[in-house]
């Protein structure tokens, strides 16, 4: 559906100034017809490197339906004093040529200096929608920008493969969930793993085989160590295990977690073959002799069981959410709150920051 | 790390906490695979479920129909009717695979080969895979082959099978009339137990109806003025701007009423008026329904006249279209007694809505589309300033938006502004499209699912039903001997004004 939008810009702003551009944009579009409603759900403030604005432009517009109802970038460029800006408002062109009611949203790109960074939330404060959850996203680091703006934010939306050291990003993780409510887009990398695994095991002749799990795999895309190390925090805190610390060369950890009838060995290996970020495969062992296999493959998730009877192989069917689809999926956690995120990152900060 | 380890008996460790809970491998086993319903909506929501990761770790459809034809023939209907209807693009990857574990039993409903096919199939899946599947039959298929199936189910034995759960899900209309629902009911149940058994209103599916229980039951800012003591009068109404299309063979059998007032509009009104249940399982909601269905005296058949009038669309224009009159459709009878437009007056005789009148009122060919129930306050008892000069003080309504614009609107007596105190109404309204990212699920993907899952919070019990059709039944009763003449309206129009004699004075029908 293509979209139609009201733009205004202006050099030199403020935010004052902006603050009127939008209601006025506001006023001008509800000018154009009845049905015309500002979408009120929360704010994204994202910063991000001025030279790479475009990118994360298209990123957001990627989303779809998960938009933020009032996005504010703040593109940083080194040397910068003042500020420019331009925004928009958009709704969906069919619903207003159908009569429909046009639910828009709101998107504000301000271009500022770095020198602007330490006191960023008195530029964004009047520019985001008050009483509405406000959600900062820095994918390009600058961790002082995230500092001010967690006054006013209640979420911060981080994505730990991204960082240089899983550890550093756990660490990053683990600080930030002290002030704020953390959705960790290497965690929903992980969403359709722990699904699955979930449910391999639910039918209860397999249950029982949790309890005499001997060993656990993850495959990851070699710079998706943290969302690995989370998913086998995850398991390890579901199923009560004592996490032991992960050793090895970066590419491929092993360890061991304590269970109450054994231990399990801990694998993490990396996967050169995998294009994306995040995890390409598990594997689960059982003293009983059972082996569970997830990859990726066409389709969805390929399955395969071993046993000592033989081997079966089956298709988990699922589409892959892409890179756009996982970013979506950040923002619409923004709204929930995932109680399994803490103690898995906690379990996982056990394992590989040791 | 302190969860304790795993027992067979406990709930899965490893669900607690997923926005999505495992669903048993299940085989789907659709009667009338072929038909409309299935091609349009249930194979777009099980593509939407695979696409979605939604479906069971371990799932296999069969299609059963009477037209024979071979497994790749039934995939390639499918796969139209996927490409056709879902509500997505679909992925080929994921249709391939989804479609790779489709089959397909031809067959007369009462043959019995057709049956054993079925069993022969389900007990290849179960060794194959080394599990035994849970089984959902869904009733696909014209209501009359609703008792013959579940039968054969039970007499091929496919009605239970150890180890799994056994479900029968079954498409509306459960009967035409109190006794037909009593009878479906009574075969049905004297194979499968109740618990197996999901009648669909799809209704009950979509997410703006369960939003009814949430802002009844999450926001106390409704409930102390939720009854008698502070509700003047209620109106439900489901108007539809189209006219029906190629359906006379269904519609001129069935009419207004037995089309959306005894099954969806009752289950909105059930929904409005019923007390808050102690849990919000499937029995405890349904409880609470039922009851309220029960405090409905059924009217008199010789006094149908006085809560009811029924009408038919003549000729008109909707829109800026000049559209026929009903009697002139196509397979109407030219002296079809069929309405397309139902207006009620019930009473639910409760302490919470004794004496508040509840109108309900459904058509064809009306203005517009919409779906809403409106509350209306009773007025302020005293006001203590003139408001000449101004429309004046309306009393507040509550109007609940089911479509087309999802929302809840709610209309407040403000001061126009300048020197004088003039009041004139004015709406606050939330829009659900606005507040939320997500966009709604199909109303059968989330039924399939609860099927499924064996939730059955969103479909319909045999009392229900039954409770349904004895209000229904007396109306039907008094039309069918001649109460009450068919009247006509304009089609395009807000319906006949005849309606306008069920209401109490000073009380009038919300614009459609």
């Amino acid at each position: 559906m293509s979209e139609s939008a009201a733009v205004w810009s202006e050099r030199g702003t403020t935010p004052a100034k902006i603050d009127a551009a939008l209601r006025e944009l506001l006023k001008e579009r509800r000018a154009h017809g009845e049905r015309y409603a500002p979408a009120r759900v929360l704010n994204l403030v994202v910063v991000a490197d001025r030279d790479w604005q475009g990118e994360i432009l298209n990123r957001l517009e990627g989303v779809g339906r998960y938009h933020a109802s009032r996005t504010i970038v703040c593109a940083v460029e080194d040397g910068r004093d003042e500020i420019d800006a331009w925004a928009s408002m958009e709704a969906e062109e069919d619903d207003i040529v159908a009569g429909r009611l046009a639910v828009a949203h709101e998107d504000v790109v301000l271009e500022l200096g770095t020198q602007h960074l330490e006191h960023l939330d008195r530029i964004v404060d009047p520019l985001v929608v008050t009483d509405l959850p406000t959600v900062v996203w820095s994918p390009h680091g600058h961790p002082e920008a995230v500092d001010a703006l967690l006054g006013l934010a209640q979420v911060v939306l981080i994505d730990s493969v991204t960082e240089p050291s899983a550890r550093g990003a756990l660490d990053r993780a683990a600080s930030l969930a002290e002030q704020a409510y953390v959705v960790d887009l290497a965690w929903l990398r992980s969403t359709p793993w722990r699904e699955r695994v979930a449910s391999t095991f639910d039918p209860p002749q397999w249950r029982p085989e949790l309890a005499c799990i001997s060993g656990f795999t993850v495959r990851y895309c070699p710079d998706s160590e943290a969302a690995a190390a989370l998913l086998v925090g995850w398991l390890g805190n579901r199923l009560g295990w004592t996490p032991g610390p992960l050793t090895g060369e970066p590419g491929s950890l092993h360890g061991t977690a304590r269970g109450d009838d054994g231990d399990i060995a801990i694998s993490l290996e990396a996967d050169p073959s995998m294009p994306i970020p995040g995890l390409s495969g598990v594997t689960v062992e059982t003293r009983s002799g059972l082996m569970l296999t997830l990859d990726r493959g066409a389709g969805g998730l390929r399955a395969r069981r071993t046993t000592t009877e033989g081997e079966q192989s089956w298709t988990v069917l699922g589409a892959s959410r892409g890179e756009a689809g996982i970013l979506g999926e950040g923002i619409r956690q923004a709204l929930l709150r995932d109680k399994g995120y803490g103690p898995a990152l906690a379990a996982a900060r056990e394992m590989i920051c040791q | 790390m302190t969860v304790a380890p795993p027992r067979t008996d406990q709930a899965n460790p490893l669900a607690e906490g997923l926005e999505r809970q495992p669903i048993r491998p299940t085989i789907l086993t659709v009667f009338g695979a072929t038909g409309d319903l299935s091609r349009r909506k249930l194979l777009p929501a099980i593509y939407n479920l695979a696409h979605e990761g939604a479906l069971p770790e371990r799932f296999h459809l069969v299609g059963c129909s009477r037209s024979d034809m071979p497994h790749g023939d039934f995939r390639e209907m499918a796969r139209n009717a996927i490409e056709e209807f879902s509500r997505r693009k679909p992925d080929e990857k994921v249709l391939s695979k989804l479609l790779e574990d489709m089959r397909f039993v031809g067959g007369n409903f009462a043959d019995d080969s057709a049956y054993d096919k079925i069993a022969e199939l389900h007990g290849e899946f179960d060794e194959q895979a080394g599990i035994v599947f849970n089984r959902v039959f869904y009733l696909s298929t014209a209501p009359t082959f609703f008792p013959l199936i579940v039968e054969k189910l039970g007499e091929h034995e496919l009605d239970s099978h150890e180890g799994a759960d056994v479900r029968v899900v079954i498409e509306k209309p459960i009967g035409t009339n109190l006794a037909e629902a009593r009878e479906l009911n009574q075969r049905v149940l004297a194979v499968l137990d109740e618990s197996q058994v999901f009648r669909i209103d799809h209704y009950l599916g979509k997410e703006t109806v369960q939003n009814i229980l949430a802002l009844r039951f999450a926001n106390e800012l409704f409930e102390p003025i939720w009854n008698r003591n502070y509700v003047d009068y209620v109106q439900i109404t489901a108007a539809e701007s189209v006219g029906i299309g190629s359906r006379a063979g269904y519609y001129d059998g069935a009419g207004a009423l037995r089309d959306l007032v005894q099954n969806h509009m009752l289950q909105l009104l059930a929904l409005l008026c019923m007390e808050p249940p102690v849990s919000f399982s499937a029995d405890a909601i349904r409880d609470e329904k039922v009851k309220v269905l029960h405090a409905i005296h059924p009217p008199d058949p010789e006094r149908v006249e006085e809560m009811a009038l029924r009408a038919r669309y003549a000729e008109g224009v909707v829109g800026d279209e000049e559209v026929r009159g009903y009697l002139d459709e196509d397979g109407v009878a030219p002296d079809s007694q069929t309405p397309t437009y139902a207006a009620l007056r019930l009473e639910v005789d409760n302490w919470r809505w004794a004496g508040v009148p509840i109108y309900l009122r459904t058509g064809k060919r009306l203005a517009r589309k919409v779906t809403e129930i409106a509350i209306t306050l009773k007025p302020v008892p005293h006001l203590a300033f003139d408001h000449e000069g101004s429309v004046g003080v309306q009393p507040n309504q509550i109007v609940l938006a089911v479509e087309p614009n999802e929302g809840v609107t709610i209309s407040l007596g403000a001061k126009i502004p300048g020197s004088r105190m003039r009041i004139r109404p004015v709406n606050m309204e939330f829009l659900y499209g606005t507040a939320f990212l997500s966009e709604s699920p199909e109303a059968y993907e989330r039924l399939i699912t609860d099927a499924m899952r064996g939730d059955a919070t969103l479909f319909t019990r045999d009392d229900e039903v039954e409770a349904q059709w004895t209000i229904v039944d007396p109306i039907l009763a008094g039309w069918d001997a001649g109460r009450g003449p068919v009247a006509e309206y304009e089609a395009g129009t807000s319906g006949p004004a005849e309606a306008d004699t069920l209401l109490r004075p000073g009380e009038r029908w919300r614009a459609i």
